[in-house]
């Protein structure tokens, strides 16, 4: 059957300042299919959809819609041709009801009447297969819900051509079928769907055509049906690259990191996280799943020390036996206590006992190696600062989620970012930037860093070069304990895959690694294990090696009290 | 049929610049000050009446700018003097501003400065021996500066209140609180307290050269303080994000007070170089508004203490243009004002253009089309 153009994109330009967004890009879109635009972050593929939609106005280039030029300059217009766009961050009030949302700022002859429109959102959503309730407030939805709130309002004022930009980041596998499903009805409808993703499976699930930019060129347009997952990486890269991430046996895991009955509640009072229970094991990766804003976040602060108001235990192992004593970590006051205790032999196993000596003794002997711990060192982190952590000698890396607004500082170079965890070493005000310098080479050289210099702010790098200059300074200090909340978004499958091989030489040193992510499917090809959380508590635990995303997506959604009766 | 009359589209637009080499940005800078010279000999044209009946004296107009500052003596070391203390406050709010801390505040900690040490001297003055009357009132000045920084401090970091209102509103208490001692001090009537006959800080070279090098060795002090010390370094990491000094441990609270304590004492010092140094008297102007001049000079520096001499140079350098302008050419009231505003206007408005970048869309495809055309 012959397609009717939609949408023709020719030479369409746009720079910022001097980088290069969209080089002269040429695109169709048909009526009645779904295109796929595909390619890595930072390609364009917002870029150009939003010049589409009136949020951008190309440099260049010229826009035709059923054969005739149009000029979109803005949200307005494009709505007028008959195009909507559903943006990756909603754009919704709060404190509004789903028809209130959905009719906001569509100007319409007649008198505003609620009822009428809450008909017609009723009357698309069952067209289309959508499950909505018109009068619900936006505070009460799910994210899913919202994001269905956002479709119906562009099919609302008539868009006959629909971009999603990334609509599956932030859904469940579950919630993820649903959508695809109304897409597919929307198409049979004659609708033009434009989605930007770069999950391949997704692409190949859906699409009927696949669009591949890179560097904010136009690579390929191809048709799904002849396209498999290595050729649209191949053109999404520019070269072949494997996809398969190595997953490595656990090696003597041994328990690292015991958080028992966690409990946390927020400024406000609310309960974030629930009664959370689980153990990390040195030499494993433990993946953390969830819906975004189930508590990954403040699970991982909580045990960081960066949350108030945490009950229950953060036990950490510090794996000290048969280790000598020092006091690089230890006052004289504490060794002699801990020596009364009896926490100490001396290589032979017999038991240390420092009475009767002078304290000038005690220091010669300790500092002579030959005080060994008896056991593991355990240490309760709850209502411990992140300073008080790392004074008491534990080892406990953190990569957190933002990493400009809270693991590195923005305007900083390289150098200055090494410093922040190690800056106070050395007597004296001043700071010394020798040994920083050093790091910050090294994480240069060995990760392949691209900067401008060592001392040009990190704001300025990519987002692969951000999370690189992180994570190494992370892994630099020798951790015991790697947490890392979602190390891989917003970078290139380059950089995805340099932070896997990271992740995976830590476990290899038999770090304990907690891994927060959002794509199924790398957490069930990287991790040992997945602890599964939703709403703040636990609903799962499974051995990775062997669930199922359909399992882990049923967990996902699945509250804690289900969970309690099944058991 | 062209195609540019069939589309409209935006007329320019702006894209953020990632980086400006400075040589660049030092023409743009440049450009901005010959042109905001160029708009007030304009506005001076038209305003100023001797001007208007006698062009020719434009050059003498632009000629009063460094007459006012540079034609004797004794105006070359007051125009020294006047910039140090209008840089001795800059430096003091400098700490702060590079915390994000909006310390609008100078004035009244200034102020309080002038203040303790003033009080120092009325009390003590005569009874204890002038070295030891001078040291107490420098101490007197940085407490005073350092409490009006702190109270504000303190608040921020209980109850995260607003700094810039707060910070404002102490400058009208510290106002109050001078005009309440002037009632007590000053028991004639007149309001003014007479030039006190102790504690005098002792000359080197001139009247203003103490001065002049006390703030100089602040400035590097300051230099070094912010930029190669552990707390010059807390204090960027805090400005830039409270969750990343948290993150890393730094408490947020503790580097917000100390440093508006120290903002504050180094305000009292500014203070006390003006009761000790040149008033040996105190009214509730002895800040002179410089308070607040001071944080267009921290500004334009870019909290940069080194470059900040610069700024305040080229500040004093246009106010005592401006009480120039009102002497020779027969001006008075905000006329002077208005026309220096002027120059300030473009100096600080072309940092917008550093900032940004001004795209013609229209412009560049025209000049494209003549290219082709010529092809």
């Amino acid at each position: 059957m012959e397609k009717q153009l939609a949408l023709q994109m020719r030479g369409i330009t746009k720079r910022f300042g001097s980088v290069l967004a969209n080089d002269h890009v040429d695109l169709d879109v048909y009526r009645g299919e779904i295109l796929a635009i595909l390619g890595e972050n930072g390609c364009g593929k917002t870029t150009l959809m939003n010049m589409i939609a009136g949020i951008y106005f190309p440099d260049d280039g010229r826009i035709f819609m059923d054969g005739r030029e149009v000029v979109i300059r803005s949200p307005k217009d494009a709505f007028a041709h008959g195009i909507g766009m559903i943006h990756q961050h909603f754009k919704l009030v709060d404190l509004f009801t789903a028809a209130e949302n959905i009719v906001l700022g569509v100007e319409e002859e007649g008198r505003y009447n609620l009822k009428e429109v809450n008909e017609r959102v009723n009357g698309i959503a069952r067209k289309y297969g959508f499950h909505i309730d018109p009068q619900k407030k936006i505070y009460d939805m799910s994210v899913s819900e919202k994001q269905t709130v956002e479709i119906i309002k562009v099919l609302y004022r008539g868009a006959d051509i629909l971009i999603l930009d990334e609509p599956t980041a932030v859904l469940t596998p579950q919630e993820i079928d649903r959508l695809f499903t109304v897409l597919r009805r929307m198409r049979e409808d004659g609708k033009s769907i434009i989605i930007i993703t770069h999950k391949l499976h997704e692409v190949l699930e859906v699409s009927d055509r696949v669009a591949i930019l890179r560097r904010g060129e136009h690579i390929a347009t191809v048709s799904t049906r002849d396209a498999d997952e290595s050729s649209l990486t191949e053109m999404m890269v520019g070269k072949k690259i494997s996809l398969n991430i190595d997953r490595p046996q656990p090696v003597n895991p041994a328990p690292r990191l015991e958080v028992k009955h966690l409990n946390l509640h927020d400024a406000e009072g609310m309960h974030v996280l629930r009664d959370i229970s689980f153990t990390a094991n040195g030499g494993e990766i433990l993946g953390i799943a969830g819906i975004a804003g189930s508590g990954q976040r403040q699970l991982l602060e909580a045990i960081a020390g960066l949350q108030p108001h945490v009950s229950g235990e953060i036990i950490f192992h510090n794996p000290k036996k048969d280790k000598p004593v020092t006091f690089f970590h230890k006052s004289m006051k504490r060794v002699k206590e801990l020596g009364a205790q009896g926490a100490f032999h001396d290589g032979k196993q017999q038991p240390v006992s420092f009475a009767g000596m002078s304290t000038k003794e005690v220091r010669k002997w300790v500092e002579s190696g030959d005080v060994l711990f008896r056991e593991d060192e355990t240490i309760n982190l709850r209502d411990k600062t992140p300073l008080q952590i790392r004074e008491l000698g534990v080892r406990l890396s953190f990569v957190p989620e933002d990493r400009l607004g809270m693991g590195l500082v923005g305007s900083m170079g390289i150098t200055d970012n090494m410093m922040l965890r190690s800056y106070r070493k050395g007597a004296g005000g001043f700071l010394d930037r020798k040994k920083p310098r050093a790091l910050a080479d090294e994480i240069i050289r060995e990760l392949e860093v691209s900067t401008p210099g060592v001392n040009s702010p990190v704001r300025r790098l990519s987002g692969g070069n951000v999370q690189k200059v992180l994570v190494g300074r992370e892994i630099a200090f020798t951790p015991k304990v790697l947490m890392a909340a979602y190390p891989v978004r917003g970078l290139d499958i380059n950089s995805s895959y340099t932070i896997y091989r990271l992740l995976n030489k830590q476990k290899e040193n038999g770090v304990a690694v907690l891994f927060v992510g959002e794509d199924l499917d790398v957490l069930l090809e990287l991790c040992d294990r997945i602890l599964v959380i939703n709403s703040g508590a636990v609903t799962g635990l499974v051995d990775a090696r062997a669930a199922t995303k359909e399992e882990i997506g049923l967990m996902m959604t699945r509250t804690a009290s289900v969970r309690k009766e099944e058991a | 049929m062209t195609r540019s009359n069939k589309v409209r589209e935006p007329l320019l637009h702006l894209s953020k610049r990632a980086s400006l080499n400075p040589v660049k940005a030092g023409l743009i800078r440049l450009a901005a000050l010959a042109l905001g010279l160029v708009i007030c000999g304009l506005a001076a044209f038209l305003l100023i009446d001797k001007l208007r009946q006698n062009p020719g004296k434009i050059g003498a107009f632009y000629y009063t700018f460094i007459k006012g500052s540079f034609s004797t003596t004794r105006k070359f070391w007051k125009y020294f003097k006047n910039l140090s203390i209008l840089l001795c406050i800059a430096l003091a709010l400098t700490p702060a501003f590079r915390m994000r801390f909006w310390n609008t505040g100078g004035e009244g900690q200034t102020l309080v400065g002038v203040l303790g040490c003033i009080a120092v001297a009325f009390y003590l003055g005569g009874r204890i021996p002038e070295w030891l009357l001078l040291i107490l009132m420098l101490l007197a000045a940085l407490a005073c500066g350092a409490v009006w920084g702190l109270i504000p401090a303190l608040f921020k970091a209980r109850w995260n209140t607003n700094e810039t209102l707060f910070t404002l509103m102490m400058n009208y208490v510290a106002t109050y609180l001078v005009a309440f001692f002037l009632e007590v001090w000053v028991t004639n009537g007149s309001g003014a307290l007479p030039k006190q006959q102790y504690g005098k800080l002792p000359t080197v070279g001139n009247a203003y050269l103490l001065i002049i090098l006390v703030v100089l060795a602040l400035t590097v002090g300051l230099y070094i303080y912010l930029n190669y010390t552990k707390h010059g370094y807390e204090i960027s990491v805090v400005g830039e994000s409270v969750r990343t000094a948290q993150y890393v441990g730094i408490s947020d609270k503790k580097v917000i007070i100390r440093t508006m304590m120290l903002s504050g004492a180094l305000c009292g010092l500014a203070g006390y170089l003006i009761g000790a140094g040149l008033d040996q008297s105190i009214t509730t102007e002895s800040a002179g508004g410089q308070g607040f001049t001071a944080i267009m000079v921290s500004w334009l520096g870019k909290f940069n203490p080194v470059a900040m001499i610069l700024t305040a140079g080229l500040i004093q350098l246009l106010n005592q243009g401006a009480a120039q302008i009102s002497q020779d050419f027969d001006v008075s009231g905000a006329l002077p004002n208005v026309i220096v505003g002027i120059i300030l206007f473009f100096i600080i408005g072309c940092e917008f253009f550093i900032n940004y970048e001004v795209h013609f869309p229209g412009l560049r495809r025209h000049a494209a089309q003549r290219k082709e055309g010529v092809k």
